[in-house]
């Protein structure tokens, strides 16, 4: 099953293989009655990146964009920078400004917390284990979840930002993060530093 | 530095008392190949009215609106699940509504029953919540999970809810436990004791007799999170009957007061920022001045330790509800141990410990229903049902069950629901030959707390026997 969409006047055009049928089976307890029924199904979803295109557009690209209130009236956001990226501030709810962080992420980001898991769910992608890690950067109030691709992580160690450039997914596994001083050479196939 | 209003901070106050009438829960299993969950949701119903000596039928009577807990609509592939079950308790045509707050469905259904008795609109309402986890593979499953995290930000991250809590267990872990293998021990001795007091529960999915040892060689989960850190999916069915006075005391003699609050916090953890901790009542100004100090990097305030949603919802309830310490005026706590280190954060949270020192609730032994330490009664026992890692999490119902099981001990009446052999019988169950009647003596006030993933929704519900009120 493949599908691709794009839009076209305003709406979704949906391309491709979809809405497979399968019949359905019986399920039987140990003394052959009837119980239930399996429910086969393949579903077709599309989803809006909104406001938050830039973001995902931007790890595509190899630039990490986040979000600034620049609202002078704000009591609490004002100035404050955001990663994740916030289309709106939470306090104000102004429109806020873009803002590219990949400089300040080669330059400050550190591992907040972390946590390794051979365990994934269902449609999971990444290799196992997976090392996930909290990332945060100076002058931004929030932490960035990610994963790292190369070494351990460990509590504050520095780290620095790659991106699939060359295949993007166009998703937040386009971007991921290894240790301070990796080499180019050693970067996961796919991935290279910020442009 | 997120800040507060006075109006947000304004006590929540119902407009008349609020009474728990009854509740019942189903039996809990992993799977239920052959019952509806039509049929979970009639027996927790028949148990609710059995415990007042009285029939669906004359319940039913009295009943004016319906509020129902269920978390995912995935898993069971019915949207509107909640018009199927109003349907089949044959509740038509009265007013209902499906409540879904992630782990904390149960609670929130509550607060959202409460509600509709303190304003007036119902004198009578239903509470039910239920969980059907059972028709999908498990990694289906924890894809669905997933699916309540951000679906842009974290969701695609492995498709694993556990690991986006994890990266806060890991945290506490090397900040407030200091990766001391005294407080990997402690973590391991809530799962065995929760485990242990399954046994006693014929309701529980997961009775296990099994020692620190047993924990600690478990399979790593996400480490330091091992199996047998890690609560249950479940399959099963709760609810309670709330009330005005009138009507509570005319369904039975003894109604238990209710009171039930709520906060929350972001879906993602990531956008936690830093914030002054907001006080309990047991706690004074400047208490935590020092945190950093003597915790280096346990200064940033709720950061990847504390649940946020958690201490507003005790900030609101203790006030609403009168209480000024928790060890002191409640008898009992039903904490959502999702985790047995979410678990220890908890009791930081809800002010049962202060924040830093929430792995002493279990060393000092206080936690328990007997006091492994002195053999005295505990100073405040938890999770005396099993809670999530020994008796079910089966999402919309467990905070409603926590609830019922409060009530069981309000009532002296926990070893007359738990020790029935008929109960065992009927649930293909042996009553264990050294089963223990966990009641709790004198038990007058307790909570339950119930909480969403990695906090962002959590409820705290007090219950009160009305002769030992603290708020008026």
């Amino acid at each position: 099953m493949s599908y691709s969409a794009d839009v076209v006047e305003n709406r979704y055009r949906l391309r491709g293989e979809f809405h497979s049928i399968e019949p359905n089976q019986p399920i039987r307890n140990e003394a052959g009655r009837l119980c239930g029924v399996t429910n086969p199904r393949r579903l077709v979803h599309t989803h809006s990146y909104g406001g938050e295109y830039e973001f995902f557009s931007g790890i595509a690209e190899g630039r990490l964009i986040g979000t600034r209130c620049d609202n002078a009236d704000c009591e609490v956001g004002y100035e404050s920078v955001f990663m994740p990226f916030r289309i709106y501030c939470p306090d104000c709810l102004q429109r806020t400004t873009s803002v590219d962080l990949t400089e300040v992420a080669n330059r400050t980001a550190t591992v907040h917390s972390f946590m390794i898991t051979e365990r994934t769910g269902a449609f999971n992608t990444l290799e196992k284990p997976i090392k996930f890690i909290n990332v945060e950067f100076e002058g931004v109030c929030t932490i960035l979840m990610g994963y790292l691709l190369r070494g351990e992580p460990v509590i504050g160690d520095r780290v620095v930002p790659i991106f699939a450039t060359e295949q993007p997914t166009y998703t937040i596994l386009d971007l991921a993060w290894v240790p301070e001083g990796t080499d180019r050479s050693d970067l996961p196939k796919g991935f290279s530093f910020a442009k | 530095m997120i800040t507060f209003s006075k109006q947000q901070l304004k006590t929540p106050r119902y407009l008349r008392d609020v009474y728990l009438v009854t509740g019942g829960n189903s039996e809990f299993r992993r799977a239920f190949p052959e019952k509806r969950t039509e049929e979970l949701c009639i027996e927790a119903l028949q148990e609710a009215c059995d415990y007042i000596n009285t029939t669906p039928q004359e319940l039913k009577k009295h009943i004016h609106s319906c509020y129902y807990g269920h978390f995912a609509d995935h898993f069971g592939d019915q949207l509107l699940g909640e018009a199927v079950i109003h349907d089949r308790l044959g509740l038509d045509p009265l007013g209902n509504v499906g409540i879904k707050t992630g782990g904390a469905t149960g609670g929130s259904t509550l607060w959202e029953a409460a509600k509709a008795v303190a304003s007036g609109y119902s004198d009578c309402v239903l509470a039910m919540g239920w969980e059907r986890m059972d028709e999908v593979p498990t990694d289906e499953g924890n894809n669905y999970i997933a699916c309540a995290a951000d679906k842009d930000w974290e969701t695609p991250l492995g498709h694993i809810y556990t690991g986006y809590y994890a990266v806060m267990a890991q945290r506490y872990w090397q900040i407030f436990g200091k990766e001391e293998e005294s407080f990997r021990r402690t973590m391991a001795e809530i799962a065995v004791k929760n485990r242990g007091y399954a046994c006693h529960n014929p309701f529980a999915q997961a009775p296990m007799k099994i020692t620190v040892d047993d924990v600690l060689a478990s399979p790593v989960v996400a480490f330091p999170l091992r199996a047998l850190d890690c609560c249950l999916m479940s399959v099963g069915a709760a609810c309670a009957i709330l009330a005005d006075e009138e009507t509570a005391y005319a369904l039975t003699d003894t109604p238990q007061l209710i009171y039930v609050t709520a906060g929350s916090h972001t879906l993602r953890v990531a956008d936690r920022r830093h914030m002054k901790i907001p006080l309990l009542p047991n706690e004074e100004e400047g208490q935590y001045d020092d945190l950093g100090r003597e915790f280096p990097g346990g200064d940033r305030y709720p950061g990847f330790t504390g649940f946020l949603a958690a201490r507003m919802a005790a900030y609101y309830g203790y006030r609403m509800a009168g209480i000024r310490d928790p060890s002191e005026d409640l008898d009992l706590v039903e904490l959502h141990d999702a985790f047995t280190i979410s678990d220890i954060q908890t009791y930081e949270d809800v002010g049962i410990r202060p924040y830093g020192r929430g792995r002493t609730y279990v060393e000092s032994g206080d936690c328990y229903h007997t006091n492994p330490n002195t053999n005295a009664p505990g100073r405040l026992p938890a999770n005396l049902s099993g809670g999530l890692i020994g008796c079910m999490h089966s999402v919309g119902a467990t905070g409603i069950m926590q609830t019922v099981e409060c009530m069981y001990h309000l009532h002296g009446r926990h070893g007359e629901i738990h020790g029935d052999e008929l109960r065992w019988e009927r649930f293909d169950k042996q009553k264990p030959a050294d089963w223990q009647d966990l009641q709790v003596e004198g038990a007058n006030r307790a909570l339950a707390i119930s909480h969403a993933g990695v906090g962002s929704h959590v409820t705290a519900t007090v219950v009160v026997n009305p002769d030992h009120r603290l708020d008026k």
